[in-house]
């Protein structure tokens, strides 16, 4: 009996660290964009770029014979590629002031409609991207670690990508908390004004966070295509973008708090996959699950479940003009 | 004439106008990138759209929810406020209008009220929820309208699939019954089955309301004046949280309706889906390229519900994959964002204004 409790734990713990892996990334990117000061309702097509870029090219990558390594530099692609599309949000919000929702909202449409056209052209009009079978990445078991009862086959037998996605928390930590830069990028999120007398450059700190989202995001969309799916079509990202705002918000846009959400949110979509395990879980209907992450954000936010206090200065374009 | 050309010269003309210029000569820069030849794609869109009276009609019907949608996005802009919740309140709408479709027994002159009536209020509640939590609880409503979208897709497809499927097909509802249907058959047979349908008439009516409701009540005084300033507003002894869930209100149900029409007047049923009606979002574009205006928003709904409708007329006329109209659209919004971008792309002839 208890033991049977355990391998059910254990295999739950394992399928959330898959399912939570593209949100966190994806999340410590909107942290990067948001603390700086920019608004970035765009993750979610970020993360189409970053899931398209991977797809395609691990794709030739793999047809050129690099096998794993397709899948390795693919993640290279998909950083490269969601940085370059967040400059066009960075552009459009920071140096021309435009509404940073709405900048977002374009970045989402442009994913969407652009990523789906290329892969036509790419692969003869077909909707999806071909299949990978080399460059893709497969769970790998930690020696040792991994032989440990019920503990080792939650942790340590997981995708690359997962101790990747913890990494970058870690390493976002430090940048922020701990380096100047990280403290020069959370000065311009909160004032502007005064970091720009202390001879902040403030326009060029939130091209560079705005950036990283896009980065980040990428290698969040990157992960779905070349773990999971292992192809790119229109709906391989389907709301995870937004989940992944959810999470930034519910982990009060630190990334510790975020890791912890995109956690509980990965482990809602989960118990999806996992509901025949549980007698009692059929009970709640899927669709009920997949509401979690909305209707708790909108929890956290209303104050039922502790206040989140974003950035002072999100969303407003700094004008030096004006101060 | 000088009336007529301070209006040509003004920034809400020209702006829009070279939006959508450099957006449609940015989709034939990437058509060309994709090796097909952009003429014959905007040709074949264009006579997608314009062919025959088949295509007329169905373009109308597409244009149709963009519109009440667009001004669901423009009422919210008029009040300050961001509704990036079209897309739900849409869902409410078509949920609303499926109950009532399937589930009651009525003449049709009760039912079809009945069931525009249920689904504009659930999109009108839905938009309310996020008016509410804005006004009392100072939540931004651009998140809380995003979560709403999803949890009203998740709501639905569970209400579809639970309680008004079709035995044989668990993916979509029963039928809604004849009496509630707002189809126009004798029209349809005159544009060769095209779906017509009553909504455009009640698109229009929605825009004039619009435009009466917003600048000939006191109601509309106060909306703007929030919109406007809420402080001033506040000074001035108008009750401003109750204005912001009105605003929210009166959205939600412009785009309830649009997803009434979808369900009484296109498809008859609604299916369980994964992703939310395009229409909400388009309605962004749409109510910016339309200046927030009711006539700038049924024009704008009529380009963009155009763009949509022949944009599988260059599927079949160049074999361009359609989706790249989705990128014409987004760059259109993306330019008029941004349109300090445009006033740099002026600036040279500007100059020469000034000059002559």
């Amino acid at each position: 009996m208890i033991s049977a409790i355990l391998t059910d734990i254990s295999q739950l713990i394992n399928i959330t660290l898959v399912f939570s892996t593209s949100l966190i990334l994806t999340a410590m990117g909107g942290i990067h964009s948001e603390r700086s000061g920019v608004v970035n309702i765009g993750l979610e097509g970020l993360m189409m770029s970053g899931a398209f870029a991977a797809a395609v090219s691990a794709y030739f990558l793999e047809q050129a014979g690099w096998g794993i390594w397709g899948a390795w530099m693919g993640l290279v692609a998909a950083a490269l590629f969601g940085a370059f599309f967040a400059l066009l949000h960075a552009v459009a919000s920071v140096t021309f002031k435009a509404d940073q929702v709405v900048s977002g909202v374009v970045i989402n449409l442009l994913a969407a409609g652009l990523t789906v056209y290329l892969v036509k052209v790419l692969f003869e009009g077909a909707g999806e991207t071909k299949t990978l079978h080399a460059a893709v990445f497969s769970k790998v078991s930690i020696p040792v670690l991994a032989d440990i009862p019920y503990v080792g086959y939650a942790f340590f037998q997981a995708y690359p990508t997962t101790y990747l996605a913890i990494l970058i928390v870690l390493f976002t930590y430090f940048l922020l908390w701990k380096t100047r830069f990280g403290l020069r990028l959370r000065s311009v999120g909160e004032n502007p004004g005064a970091a720009d007398t202390l001879g902040i450059h403030v326009q060029v700190i939130r091209y560079i966070g705005v950036m990283i989202s896009g980065a980040y995001a990428g290698l969040g969309g990157a992960t779905i295509a070349l773990t999971t799916t292992a192809n790119y079509s229109h709906n391989t990202i389907s709301g995870q973008g937004f989940i992944a705002i959810a999470s930034m918000i519910f982990g009060k846009w630190h990334p510790f708090g975020a890791l912890g959400a995109a956690l509980l949110f990965g482990m809602a979509t989960g118990l999806k996959n996992f509901i025949q395990l549980f007698p009692w879980a059929k009970m709640i209907p899927t669709e009920f699950i997949f509401m979690i992450p909305y209707i708790l954000t909108i929890l956290v936010l209303a104050g039922a479940v502790g206040k989140a206090t974003p950035p002072a200065a999100l969303g407003q374009p700094y004008d030096p003009a004006k101060r | 004439m000088d009336k007529v050309l301070r209006i040509f010269s003004k920034d809400s003309f020209y702006i829009p106008l070279i939006a959508i210029i450099l957006g449609l000569l940015l989709g034939a820069l990437i058509m060309l990138a994709g090796g097909y030849q952009p003429m014959v794609a905007y040709t074949s869109l264009f006579n997608k759209v314009f062919g025959d009276l088949y295509n007329i009609g169905e373009t109308v019907r597409e244009v149709t929810p963009l519109i009440l949608t667009g001004l669901s996005v423009a009422f919210a802009f008029r009040t300050g406020l961001f509704n990036i919740g079209a897309s739900g309140q849409m869902m409410m709408g078509m949920t609303g209008a499926t109950l009532i479709g399937i589930t009651v027994n009525l003449p049709w002159f009760l039912h079809v009220p009945l069931a525009i009536l249920a689904g504009g209020l659930l999109g009108g509640l839905w938009g309310a929820i996020a008016g509410y939590l804005k006004a009392k609880r100072g939540i931004n409503e651009v998140i809380t309208t995003i979560m709403l979208n999803w949890i009203s897709l998740y709501l639905s497809n569970y209400i579809i699939a639970n309680y008004l499927f079709d035995p044989k097909n668990k993916q979509r509802s029963l039928y809604i019954q004849d009496t509630a249907s707002i189809s126009m058959p004798w029209l349809s047979n005159l544009f060769n089955h095209a779906r017509m349908n009553w909504g455009i008439i009640l698109a229009l009516l929605a825009a004039i309301l619009f435009y009466i409701l917003l600048w000939k009540t006191k109601m509309g005084y106060e909306l703007r004046a929030v919109g406007f300033n809420p402080h001033a507003s506040e000074y001035a002894g108008i009750n401003v949280s109750r204005n912001v869930m009105a605003s929210m209100f009166i959205a939600g149900i412009f785009s309830g309706v649009a997803g009434v029409i979808q369900i009484l007047g296109v498809y008859h049923y609604q299916t369980v889906t994964a992703a939310l009606p395009s229409q909400g979002f388009d309605a962004i574009a749409v109510a910016l390229l339309g200046g927030n205006t009711p006539v700038g928003v049924i024009l704008a709904a009529f380009l963009f519900g155009a763009l949509n409708y022949g944009s599988a007329g260059m599927k079949f006329g160049a074999e361009v994959p359609p989706e790249i109209i989705r990128v014409v659209i987004a760059s259109i919004i993306f330019f008029i964002a941004a349109h300090g971008f445009i006033r740099i792309f002026l600036k040279p002839f500007r100059k020469g204004e000034k000059a002559g």
